[in-house]
């Protein structure tokens, strides 16, 4: 039987139809060395407090729901260990710089939106019938956009961009990242569609190279990778333009 | 009935918040730093084009206490600039293979910083000797 030790949990709470701004609440809550910051939160909304909010899903770092800030650090909260925090309190809030719905519940429409601006699929170049096979792709084409690839649209990165927070025009690491693995997919004809999106000043340019999105990431993909790459294409697009009018990027 | 109110917190003293955007400030705030030495030594190029008066004028500036205190600060904030831009720079590269493994982002920045030193040397015995 694994030993049971109480850890004080301070959850960010709002409740928009009764208060006018977020507060702390602590919960005093037994865990066992298993147990996630994630099974704590379900800990007090089982058997404390029914009220309190939260998304959760796959329980195992995949799904991308449980996103929190973790005292102060962006967290799959799954993926984040009570006894690692223990004998202090540890502190559990909202993703950092999305609007709070209610308590840890955060608006993810403007990713959601941005997502989708950045066309996540596949343009092919040509129409390809379907008798004519498979697209055939080395492992070193496979290898420029893999990692872009292990997004679970978690949010952290976003959490952990103060340029985002500062700005939320600016497309943000993770729609940069997978709007990368397209565009540098073998398959994929798409990058002069993507483009216009790099080279605003609210595409890569807001960028001012924190690098804290790719220290977060619980997928190992370097979203600020992406986006300092893209900076190199959207100067060549810019020069490109001059050289070849139908543009360069094609 | 549902009420949304979405509520959004301030940003102010972001910074303050954690210390890897503290390290980030400290990178930025000493970015000025390089470009008042790149300055100094641009100053000493015009000088040196105005003739030897001007160039012994230029060298003699550089004596000064205040100008060896102005360098120390110099020396300290470049050294700290330079290592967490290497620290960054893997991140801004696209991918690099040797002999089919990917370079690991530690190595450039060791790379980088190593080689920064080596200039540096080069360049102080060129003017130690010279």
């Amino acid at each position: 039987m694994a030993e049971t030790r109480t850890i004080e949990m301070e959850v960010l709470r709002y409740h928009p139809e009764s208060d006018s701004a977020p507060r702390f609440q602590s919960y005093q809550v037994p865990f066992t060395p298993d147990m996630s910051v994630l099974q704590g939160l379900q800990y007090i909304k089982d058997h404390l407090d029914g009220s309190l909010t939260f998304r959760w899903s796959c329980r195992m770092a995949i799904c991308g729901s449980c996103g929190h800030m973790v005292n102060g650090v962006p967290q799959l909260s799954c993926h984040t260990f009570l006894r690692d925090y223990f004998p202090a309190k540890v502190r559990v809030e909202p993703l950092n710089h999305f609007p709070i719905l209610r308590d840890l519940a955060i608006d993810q429409t403007d990713f959601l939106t941005k997502l989708e601006s950045i066309k996540p699929y596949i343009i092919p170049a040509e129409d390809k019938p379907v008798e004519s096979g498979e697209f055939l792709q080395t492992p070193a084409q496979l290898d420029r956009f893999y990692q872009f690839s292990q997004c679970i649209n978690c949010l952290l990165c976003y959490a952990a961009c103060p340029q985002y927070g500062l700005n939320s025009d600016f497309i943000g690491p993770g729609a940069m990242a997978l709007l990368h693995r397209y565009n540098a997919d073998s398959r994929d004809g798409g990058r002069a569609e993507r483009m216009p999106l790099v080279n605003e000043e609210e595409g890569v340019w807001s960028c001012t190279l924190v690098g804290y999105c790719s220290e977060v990431c619980p997928k190992g993909v370097n979203p600020a990778n992406a986006v300092n790459q893209n900076k190199v294409n959207s100067a060549l697009d810019y020069f490109f333009r001059f050289l070849m009018p139908k543009g360069g990027t094609r | 009935m549902t009420v949304r109110k979405p509520y959004v917190r301030p940003m102010a003293s972001w910074w303050r918040r954690n210390p890897f955007f503290m390290r980030y400030m400290l990178r930025e705030l000493t970015a000025p730093f390089v470009a008042i030495y790149a300055l100094i030594l641009l100053v000493g190029l015009v000088s040196l084009s105005q003739g030897e008066a001007a160039y012994n004028t230029w060298l003699s500036a550089l004596t000064h206490p205040a100008s060896i205190v102005l360098h120390w600060l110099l020396l300290v904030a470049i050294t700290y600039h330079a290592i967490t831009l290497w620290q960054v720079i893997p991140k801004t590269m696209p991918p690099v293979k040797l002999a089919g493994r990917a370079l690991p982002e530690r190595a450039v920045t060791v790379f980088g910083c190593l080689a920064t030193l080596a200039v540096s040397i080069a360049a102080f015995l060129l003017v130690k000797l010279l």
